[in-house]
């Protein structure tokens, strides 16, 4: 069996994101167009085209309980899409934002979602049932573009990561949507941070909470690894510092384990042994063996010989030829996640299977 | 390439490796507009700090990063004034070809002799380890080429010299 599978879907890929059984995928080919493919058998075929944003599209996610497709683009716009009488059909969602919408994500509960925007602020988005439309509360508080978001398991908190090299948590509780809950941290007013991280000294680039909501990933463009934990209060921060380039997106494998992605190609491994974060090391450990090296070796003279030239066309020995820019769980098994999928600028997206990867890089998720 | 460059690009290949780390990045200062920050220069926070690599006081490459675009600045050695002049009439015939290197910026930054504009479009559309090739092959070859060109006119001189100086022989 192997470890992965590699599917080339489109030239360039900005985001991808899969409905809840993993028989569609919905990506955006790097323009203002969502690209919704369906397998038929072993092959991938595009269903729908869903073309209503006018600039890229920065990201996508897909409601696994309530089928419903969101999605945002540098057009300062965020629509939800609803699956009726085959066709997709778009909702305009009221941002109130004068700046590019960066990135989107759905509660855990699908009944608010969350949108990052260059205007410096987050959209807490929820129905209004009243006037049939999305209506949005804004939390500012930023000091640059918002990058990220990503939400508490608890439906409550909400992450951003921003360019001004700050984590930032804060209590996105929307009276209208949740109704009467309990509050982690009890009656926070809207939009002030709970928590504010300053343990990056760059643009944080991705962020996520782990499965139970305990922990808080982050990485930066300095290369750094970040994981808050929640357990004490104020938390704790653990750093690491990677040797690779920067990270780009994070998965809490399992709660003890992070798969990052990012500049590097390939996907790495982090996990936690004590009380402490170690890198494992690269999970794409590559094609890289002798016989490809005497292969190269020999291309690099017959070059020579055929056209004079000493360069080769190299391929680099990961899966991924260019910056990977996605990570999403594919497939969990007793909460562990089995099989993830990546896709990157080059385009691919590639569905890792955990098993396999573990005994051929020699690596071990905890 | 002589063996005493090899430290030089090798240093620059590895710093053009992690500087190429870009993304898709919308301008947060004027609406609808996506601009390279390194030029515009309008948000503080999104550039990095420059960073100049020296073999000597000519040979040197100036890297200035931020978040969707790296500007590479190159300048070439001129050893005599011969090829201050050859340097400057053959960057400016690329120059003039600009488009047909579509990195290559059409005003080289002060102090400079040619300069580079990566944005994260280019970082998409072609393979960022290409792109580093590129930037050292082309530093490799106009070195090269304007020691070539001095050599050609450094014979030639001595041809129409020698010709000219005949007739007193």
């Amino acid at each position: 069996m192997s470890a992965f599978e590699v599917e080339h879907l489109a030239a360039c890929i900005t985001a991808h994101a899969w409905n809840a059984d993993r028989s569609r995928v919905a990506l955006c080919p790097n323009n203002n167009e969502i690209h919704i493919y369906a397998k038929q058998g072993t092959s991938w075929v595009c269903e729908h085209v869903l073309a209503e944003h006018d600039q890229v599209v920065t990201s996508i996610d897909w409601a696994p309980k309530t089928n419903r497709i969101l999605s945002s683009s540098q057009d300062r716009n965020a629509y939800v899409w609803t699956f009726k009488d085959g066709q997709w059909k778009p909702v305009l969602v009221l941002l109130r934002i004068n700046r590019a919408a960066t990135h989107v994500k759905w509660s855990p509960q699908e009944n608010k979602f969350a949108v990052a925007s260059g205007a410096k602020l987050v959209c807490i988005c929820f129905f209004e049932e009243e006037h049939d439309w999305w209506a949005s509360n804004h939390i500012k508080k930023h000091k640059s573009t918002v990058l990220k978001v990503d939400w508490h398991p608890n439906n409550l908190l909400l992450a951003t990561a921003s360019s001004d090299y700050k984590v930032r948590v804060f209590d996105a509780y929307v009276k209208k949507a949740d109704g009467r809950v309990q509050r982690p941290y009890g009656e926070v007013a809207f939009g002030t941070p709970i928590f504010e991280f300053d343990q990056c000294a760059s643009w944080v680039h991705a962020l996520k909470w782990s499965p139970t909501g305990n922990q808080l990933g982050f990485s930066s463009h300095d290369s750094q690894l970040a994981v808050a934990d929640f357990a004490t209060n104020p938390p704790t921060v653990d750093k690491i510092k990677l040797r690779t380039l920067p990270l780009t997106d994070l998965l809490f494998a399992t709660e003890n384990s992070i798969v990052g992605v990012g500049h590097n190609t390939s996907p790495i491994l982090v996990t936690k042994q004590g009380s402490g974060w170690t890198l494992q090391g690269d999970l794409d450990t590559g094609s890289g063996s002798a016989a490809s090296d005497n292969t190269s070796a020999r291309n690099l003279f017959q070059n020579k010989v055929d056209l004079g030239e000493s360069k080769v066309d190299v391929k680099l020995p990961t899966v991924h030829q260019n910056c990977i820019t996605n990570i999403v769980s594919y497939k969990q098994t007793g909460g562990a996640v089995s099989d993830f999928s990546t896709s990157g600028l080059d385009g691919n997206i590639v569905i890792w299977k955990v098993k396999p990867l573990e005994t051929k890089s020699k690596l071990k998720f905890l | 390439m002589s063996s005493a460059q090899v430290p030089y690009f090798n240093c620059i290949r590895t710093t053009l490796t992690a500087a190429l780390c870009l993304e898709n990045f919308a301008s947060q200062i004027v609406e609808r507009h996506n601009k390279p920050e390194v030029e515009v220069k309008t948000s503080k926070e999104l550039l990095l700090n420059p960073i100049v690599i020296a073999r000597n006081k000519q040979e040197k490459v100036l890297i200035e990063s931020s978040i969707n675009s790296v500007r590479i600045s190159v300048s070439i050695k001129k050893s005599d004034e011969i090829e201050v002049i050859l340097a400057k009439k053959f960057v400016r015939f690329l120059v003039q070809r600009a488009e047909n290197f579509i990195i290559l910026r059409r005003k080289p930054v002060e102090g400079y002799d040619i300069s580079f504009l990566v944005t994260n479009f280019h970082t998409e559309s072609m393979f960022k380890h290409k792109l580093v090739d590129f930037i050292i092959q082309f530093m490799e070859d106009i070195d090269k080429e304007v020691s070539e060109l001095k050599i050609t006119l450094n014979a030639r001189a001595r041809i129409v010299a020698s010709e000219y100086l005949k007739v007193y022989a």
